[in-house]
């Protein structure tokens, strides 16, 4: 029967190691994967918003094919893609850009590096398909003008660009966010969570004390209430950087 | 050799690099399914003469065609509940006009912000009390309110004429006929749209069945697929005749249907 335990499941959070490195995990590919991606996006679709770019919606469709796949299944092309002697580490190998195959899978650094990577492989179109319209909406005769008065392309980037579409830059962070917080497909399906847990998500975690591990729901609950804390927080914290702006 | 010139030329450099890491594990995939297991697990990049052998293994472990059906059904039917249901408030809320509305429409919005985390235990102990465990009813269920669905549908049907409704209430058409007859054929690119957003969320759905299937004749195909990729020597030969399955469906969908698509998954609003 149910029974009230109190803030006993929340004092259990801070002494678990498990908790931790899954929150540690969750926000290392948070702060790493999010902010490349979003600025991979953006570089993206402002090649693509060039004028007289040839072949433009070849590469936008090449570019936004992987948001097709299903994420089991990218994921699972990625955990063959990036198998120890497999397309990736040949590849690196025979371009003499390694000289020893990276373990990529089963090193706790590297197989944080094949999820991130994987991310932003399923990602980036996705975020840069709001980049390009809404860049349709900027006054083509602004770049017009900075052009005229000698501005590099990489200076209107960062001085035109970027601060325009500052409202969809935040709307695709804080989605990119809550949904990088709620990892799970990939790291199931790549790493399982290891090694020795190094890769282990906290919807993973929540997923394992509720249905893998001896059923506690409370505490899972408890666990999965730390995602929406965060979610929340770090939502607010976007919307006020972007206001102080 | 002007500036400018270098400049185009990094871009293009750039623009097709990045467009061959995009389509590359596409090409992987396809040629991997005509490939045995350690051939794939060595890297060979081209085309083998595996794929039978792979496809007649894996149907040998899995009844292909009892999966396939499960996932169609699945998503077909909670993609025609969501769309009728979530459409129909959606059209609600911006037509019938009353106090508490906006009201009741902000605290739906606010739900969306809670992640899909926090929601699975309640859900699962739900489904438990209600029985529905390891039952197709139990995958669907919880996505047919869709409130995306319903705030996408309301954003579009600002545009709607509203004109028209209020010419057919004076030739005295009821309601549902309105809806039924003059709402829904004008709104088509809306539903194609909505169609494809729902059918790509529910043909992708992994987490959710993973928690609530547990027959084997009941299993998706991503369920399935992970299974068999988690083996300690996965057969990547007949996994990746699997994963050709489960991308063919979204990706003739995708190609069918391209404007909407891109619509659809970015929710964009005209």
């Amino acid at each position: 029967m149910m029974q009230f335990v109190g803030f006993d499941n929340v004092l259990r959070l801070f002494n678990d190691p498990f908790f931790l490195k899954s929150l540690k995990n969750t926000f290392i590919f948070l702060v790493v994967q999010v902010p490349v991606m979003i600025l991979l996006s953006l570089i993206l679709s402002s090649c693509l918003n060039a004028p007289n770019l040839k072949f433009r919606s070849l590469f936008r469709l090449a570019i936004f094919l992987p948001c097709v796949t299903s994420l089991v299944a990218y994921s699972i092309l990625f955990k063959s893609m990036f198998s120890y002697e497999g397309i990736i580490n040949s590849f690196l190998m025979w371009t003499h850009i390694v000289s020893e195959p990276i373990p990529w899978l089963s090193d706790p650094f590297w197989a944080k590096v094949t999820i991130i990577i994987a991310i932003t492989w399923r990602w980036t179109g996705y975020n840069m398909i709001f980049f390009l319209s809404a860049m349709q909406n900027i006054d083509k005769s602004i770049y017009e003008a900075a052009r005229m008065e000698g501005v590099s392309p990489t200076k209107q980037f960062f001085f035109i660009t970027v601060p325009l579409l500052k409202p969809v830059i935040l709307f695709t962070t804080v989605m990119s966010t809550i949904g990088t917080l709620q990892l799970f497909d990939e790291v199931v399906n790549i790493t399982a969570g290891g090694p020795a847990n190094e890769t282990m998500t906290l919807s993973m975690y929540i997923y394992n004390l509720s249905f893998k591990f001896v059923p506690n729901f409370g505490y899972a609950a408890t666990v999965s209430y730390v995602i929406v804390f965060f979610a929340a927080v770090l939502a607010i914290m976007q919307f006020k950087i972007a206001k102080d702006k | 050799m002007d500036k400018n010139k270098l400049n185009r030329a990094l871009m293009y450099l750039f623009l097709s690099v990045f467009s061959l890491i995009s389509l590359f594990p596409f090409y992987w995939m396809v040629v991997s399914s005509t490939n045995t297991a350690t051939d794939i697990n060595k890297g060979k990049f081209s085309f083998g003469d595996q794929l039978f052998a792979n496809i007649s293994r894996l149907s040998e472990q899995v009844d292909l065609g009892l999966i396939f059906w499960n996932t169609s059904k699945i998503a077909i039917i909670s993609t025609l509940v969501t769309l009728l249901i979530s459409s129909m408030a959606g059209y609600g809320f911006e037509v019938y006009k009353s106090k508490v509305r906006d009201r009741v429409y902000g605290a739906l919005l606010l739900t969306m912000m809670i992640p899909f985390a926090a929601l699975m235990i309640p859900l699962f102990t739900l489904m438990a009390k209600a029985q529905l465990l390891d039952t197709h009813a139990a995958v669907m269920l919880p996505t047919i309110a869709s409130v995306f669905i319903v705030f996408y549908f309301r954003q579009c049907t600002k545009a709607f004429p509203h004109e028209l409704i209020d010419a057919a209430r004076v030739d005295g058409v009821k309601d549902w006929k309105i809806y039924l007859f003059v709402y829904i054929p004008v709104m088509k690119t809306t539903y194609a749209a909505a169609f494809i957003i729902v059918f790509m969320t529910s043909w992708n759905a992994f987490l959710w069945p993973l928690i609530v299937l547990q027959s084997a004749e009941l299993k998706t195909i991503n369920l399935v697929l992970s299974s068999l990729s988690s083996a300690y020597f996965p057969d990547f030969g007949i996994i990746m005749v699997g994963t050709v399955i489960a991308t063919l469906p979204t990706l003739a969908v995708f190609f069918a249907m391209q404007k909407q698509f891109v619509a659809g998954m970015t929710g964009s609003v005209k």
